[in-house]
């Protein structure tokens, strides 16, 4: 078992300081000059600025607008469109429960009520005294060890009553994040299953050497032998999509490697990143070689703030071997070095187009396509934006041969694929496979009983029955990005599918109508029907709601937000019809329901203070 | 050379190399209804009113390239009745109130609904809390009836070169900013002559004590049908 306790870091940020009122010169030079005063660095720069000051304060963005010669609606706009930013205190503590439905069932809700009721605050408030909020956030990958939360951007996992009392004391003595024990910060990676993949000891260059002996071309045709597709979920052919980048004309080639994890119930690019970091970045490198890009990114999503140190010591030390920078290798003409980006929040910059305007410092939202960023991403240039487990499995077929990879897994998905298993089984983790495999055999190895249901490749996958668990992980049957989620007999698949709506509804990025209002409207509907007021007419309206998202929407987020309910509708009918109450319409708005807040500024909860239903 | 072609509900639509399908279509006066496209301006593919039907697929015209030969479906019931609800989403999600609105008549998105014989908002209102600014001494800005096509956006900063208006926020909570430290249209270098200040398709910006000075019942849209115009009218009263 690989632990990656090590990577707990010392120089995690510290708390905010209140005495530091005033955002000078000294703090913001410094920032800027590391992104070169370059606004394509936004995100980065208000990143690292909230990272010191616990908010973005408004001389700090009055710096900003003269600095990098931006408007003040750029900064104003970005910063509220990540959910990691603010532009007004957010307390000095930021307390995120992971709110993925594997932390849910795992009694997330009860801790996060324990926490606001010892902190005296409220749930997404700041609390009176600017110490501290409590709130919710989209999954943040730590489905094997959850539930889990985010303390200034850095992930406590295995929460228990006893722990989150451990925090609130912390919190109230405001001892800085750097003198947390240790202990708190630990994140373990669960390898169950080892495969080519996590079995192999790749010998850092190894790769690298194997592509120069080799030649650029010979080691994409090795690519194409291999038949490698894209690890990210869609499985596009990689080989097709370096050759067509390659072909591109431009100033200049990029690398991307998406590590923007952001499908609920994922976590094997964070198990990746910690563990074979040199492998997926030697495969970044081989990439460049064979496109020509010089320059990569790899854009970390911000739930895995903590592993950023890690990652730039494996970048330091390839570069003091040779193995990144200028004249790889002693190659005069092989020259390539790699940024790392972190995201802030925003499930949407997992789509490559929004990536990448992420990465040019804009908000994260889709790009009207074709052009595809082959031709035209990075600053409009030729840019292969992979999968970080795309890029590991390019370093092994670099180095073993693209007739070896094509032989291991099925006829049109070879290789291997990581799963990340959570929900009710006994040993979640990370499991690699080769593909082909079926359903029955991830459940029987990972310790699951009494299965009820299997979301696989996340909100945005496949919800599987008891009579498919013979079907096969493989692209031409069950597609995945990675997540693999167990549901038992004692769960309930409305309340999955309905936080699956929520996540949706909280991540749609806004910009096209369907996905911006629809995916708030499945979520109002659905939450109407878990509070009892469902009709048959309800149950059709979301049906007809699917489809419009599905034919209308911009970009795979609003396509895919139907999934979890017309699946769940399909194969676990009884868990909605027990909530259709009534025979006849009846209207969302709740009499009762709406003299809450009332109810909660007067202190009372009497018979007199509530409404029966209308007769 | 003979001209290369389209088809779009049967009809052929002649098109230069570089048109999308919306721009071809306008351009031989066949109405395919839009809110977030205007001539003068780049797609921007967001209000997806203009979704037509390519080859069986949906897709939004203003964007999409016209090529020779494609067979393009748009005055359908099924793409009617989608674009209905799309509408229907526009009202509930903003607080659009048409009688008291001195847009009335000159709105494209009241004009879109009655051209595509909405009746009823259908969906529950959001009713968002979207306060008035009143701050500039000829313009006002009522956020209430926002579409977030964002037409004010591209052309302050891509005509105007100023960048007076921007999106903050995503998802359903998406606003349209001012880019002042207060936050006022009046502490900002907005001005009448910009571009910005004539492309809004509803009435969030509008130039103040000329509301009514043409009534209700003889504006652009009270005399004829929007599918009867070719170009963007509102915001020009």
């Amino acid at each position: 078992m690989v632990s990656d306790a090590d990577l707990h870091v010392n120089d995690a940020p510290s708390r905010s300081d209140p005495d530091a009122a005033i955002f000078g010169a000294a703090s913001l030079d410094p920032i800027l000059a590391r992104h070169n005063h370059d606004a394509n660095n936004l995100l980065q720069i208000l990143r690292e600025i909230q990272e010191q000051h616990g908010y973005i304060p408004p001389d700090a963005v009055d710096r900003l607008i003269t600095s990098l010669k931006i408007p003040r609606v750029k900064i104003e706009g970005m910063a509220a469109f990540y959910s990691f930013l603010h532009l007004q205190p957010h307390g000095e503590y930021r307390v995120l429960f992971s709110d993925n439905i594997t932390d849910r069932m795992l009694g997330s809700a009860a801790l996060m009520e324990q926490m606001c009721r010892e902190l005296w605050v409220e749930p997404g408030k700041v609390s009176e005294d600017g110490l501290v909020s409590v709130g919710t956030t989209s999954c943040t990958g730590m489905c094997d060890q959850g539930p889990a939360l985010l303390v200034n951007n850095i992930a406590v996992t295995n929460l228990t009553a006893q722990r989150v009392g451990t925090l609130c004391e912390l919190i109230r003595n405001r001892v800085p994040l750097s003198r947390w024990p240790a202990e708190l910060f630990t994140v373990t990676n669960h390898i169950r299953r080892k495969d080519i993949l996590l079995g192999s000891e790749l010998a850092p260059g190894s790769a690298l050497a194997a592509l120069l002996a080799r030649g650029a071309a010979q080691t994409l045709d090795e690519i194409k032998i291999s038949k490698l597709r894209g690890r990210g979920g869609a499985g596009f052919s990689t080989a097709t999509k370096w050759e067509t980048c390659r072909a591109a004309l431009g100033e200049q080639h990029y690398v991307v490697c998406n590590a923007d994890e952001g499908e609920p119930g994922t976590f094997k690019d964070r198990m990746l990143l910690a563990s074979c970091a040199d492998t997926v970045i030697e495969g970044m490198t081989l990439c460049a070689r064979i496109i020509g890009a010089q320059k990569g990114f790899i854009y970390l999503r911000g739930e895995y703030r903590y592993l950023l140190e890690h990652l730039q010591r494996v970048l330091q030390r390839r570069r003091e071997h040779k193995l990144l920078g200028r004249g790889i290798l002693g190659h005069p003409d092989f020259d390539f070095d790699i940024d790392i980006h972190v995201g802030a929040g925003a499930y949407i910059c997992g789509e490559e187009s929004a990536l990448i305007e992420s990465l040019e410092g804009k908000r994260g939202t889709p790009r009207n396509r074709p052009p595809f960023p082959v031709t035209h991403g990075y600053l409009n240039q030729p840019t292969v934006v992979n999968n970080v487990e795309t890029f590991a499995a390019a370093s092994l077929i670099a180095l073993h041969g693209g007739a070896w990879y094509a032989g291991i897994g099925t006829g049109t998905s070879s290789g291997t694929k990581l799963l990340s298993v959570s929900g009710d089984c006994a040993h979640p983790g990370i499991y690699e496979y080769p593909f082909g495999v079926t359903v029955a055999q991830v459940l029987a190895d990972c310790g699951a009983k009494n299965t009820q249901a299997v979301q696989v490749s996340g909100p945005s996958g496949v919800c599987l029955a008891e009579n498919e668990f013979g079907r096969r992980i493989a692209f031409e049957d069950i597609p995945t990005a990675g997540a693999f989620m167990v549901f038992d007999r004692s769960r309930d698949m409305f309340e999955v599918a309905r936080n699956f709506v929520h996540f949706f509804a909280h991540e749609s990025c806004g910009f096209c109508t369907p996905c911006r209002v629809g995916t708030p409207l499945l979520r109002n509907m659905m939450d109407k029907l878990a509070r009892g007021r469902g009709s048959p007419y309800d149950f059709a309206e979301i049906e007809k709601l699917n489809l419009l998202l599905q034919s209308m929407s911009h970009c795979g987020l609003g396509h895919s937000a139907c999934n979890p309910v017309l699946d769940t509708i399909a194969k676990f009918r009884p868990a909605y019809d027990q909530r259709l109450l009534h025979k006849d319409y009846v209207p969302a708005f709740d009499l009762d329901y709406a003299l809450s807040q009332a109810r909660r500024m007067t202190g009372r909860d009497d018979t007199g203070a509530h409404l029966g239903e209308a007769e | 050379m003979s001209e290369a072609t389209f088809t779009l509900d049967g009809k052929t639509i002649p098109f230069r190399e570089g048109q999308t399908i919306m721009q071809a279509a306008m351009a031989a006066a066949a109405y395919i209804p839009r809110l977030c496209y205007h001539p003068g301006l780049k797609p921007h593919g967001s209000c997806k009113l203009c979704t037509v039907k390519v080859n069986g697929r949906h897709t939004a015209s203003c964007t999409y390239q016209a090529q020779p030969g494609l067979a393009v479906e748009s005055d359908t019931e099924e793409l009617n009745g989608e674009r209905r609800s799309l509408l229907q989403m526009l009202f509930v999600e903003g607080n659009h109130f048409c009688p008291s609105c001195e847009a009335s008549g000159n709105c494209q998105l009241q004009a879109t609904a009655y051209e595509l014989k909405m009746m009823t908002p259908h969906y529950d209102h959001f009713f968002p809390d979207r306060p008035v600014d009143a701050s500039h001494p000829e313009y006002l800005l009522d956020f209430n009836r926002c579409i977030l096509c964002s037409l004010c956006v591209r052309a302050s900063r891509d005509v105007d070169g100023k960048n007076v208006f921007a999106l903050a926020e995503r998802g359903i909570k998406t606003r349209l900013i001012v880019n002042a430290e207060s936050g006022l249209l009046a502490d900002t270098n907005f001005s009448a002559d910009d571009m910005a200040a004539h492309v809004c398709p509803v009435g969030v910006i509008l130039r103040k004590r000329t509301g009514f000075s043409v009534p209700i019942g003889q504006r652009t849209y009270d005399i004829n049908p929007i599918s009867a115009l070719p170009q963007p009218k509102a915001g020009e009263s």
